[in-house]
């Protein structure tokens, strides 16, 4: 399959993201320590919000790139929350 | 610039192509550098450099194909997000991982103090000089 359109080469590059994305469960999961998965799991956000930026573009709905914003956001709060928690546990966090 | 409508839509779409193979290459050597390196610090490392890049490469083809829209704007700050966060949340991770006493995976084992600078405390003590290896080794020897 040879992309033609522009819509298409954002879809199958956001298929290749999916892929990516879901080899970063085996670290999620395997992972030895605590900061392994929440590194994995961080990397996995990441590629989440680049597939729903580039399915916003592919399918030409521009409110997914709401829900892209607000996974950023909450993405970057998980990873500060939990690395502080793991160190001070019982604290504020 | 008008007259030449077809070539600038041809030079923007070979910019997207360009955009997004790059993406895609640097988030697959992210990907593997999670899965294949030892240690998190290691990890860490490829997640906040190769990670951002390639997110950022892809956020950056996603809005120049969008063109001039309001859309475009949301593009362009959440790749400013990404880039400010990606390696601030990765650096929060590894130095969550240093205070929790893991030790990093070194060639040369003998070579560093182990897990000796994770009880000492943070790592700006500077404890790897010749003051404490001197009273430990000099104290054994004489």
């Amino acid at each position: 399959m040879i992309p033609t359109s522009i819509e298409e080469i954002f879809l199958l590059a956001a298929a290749l993201f999916v892929l990516l994305a879901i080899m970063m469960f085996y670290r999620a999961v395997a992972g030895p320590t605590t900061q392994d998965r929440l590194l994995a799991v961080n990397v996995l956000g990441t590629n989440t919000v680049v597939i729903l930026a580039l399915l916003a573009a592919g399918l030409d709905e521009p409110w997914f790139l709401d829900i892209a914003l607000i996974y950023a956001l909450l993405n970057f709060l998980m990873a500060v929350a939990i690395s502080k928690f793991t160190v001070e546990r019982g604290g504020v966090l | 610039m008008i007259d030449a409508i077809p070539m600038g839509e041809q030079l923007r779409f070979a910019a997207i192509v360009i955009l997004v193979v790059a993406g895609l290459f640097f988030t697959f050597v992210s990907a593997v550098g999670v899965l294949r390196l030892p240690d998190i610090y290691a990890r860490a490392h490829t997640a906040s450099q190769a990670d951002t890049l390639g997110a950022g490469l892809a956020l950056a083809a996603v809005a120049l194909a969008l063109g001039w829209q309001h859309a475009t704007v949301y593009t362009v700050l959440l790749l400013f997000f990404v880039f400010i966060t990606n390696p601030t949340a990765a650096h929060a991770i590894a130095r969550s991982a240093a205070e929790s006493g893991i030790t990093p995976v070194t060639s040369e084992p003998t070579a560093t103090d182990g897990g000796e600078r994770a009880d000492d405390g943070p790592a700006d003590s500077s404890p790897n000089t010749d003051g404490e290896d001197g009273s430990t080794g000099g104290g054994g020897s004489a």
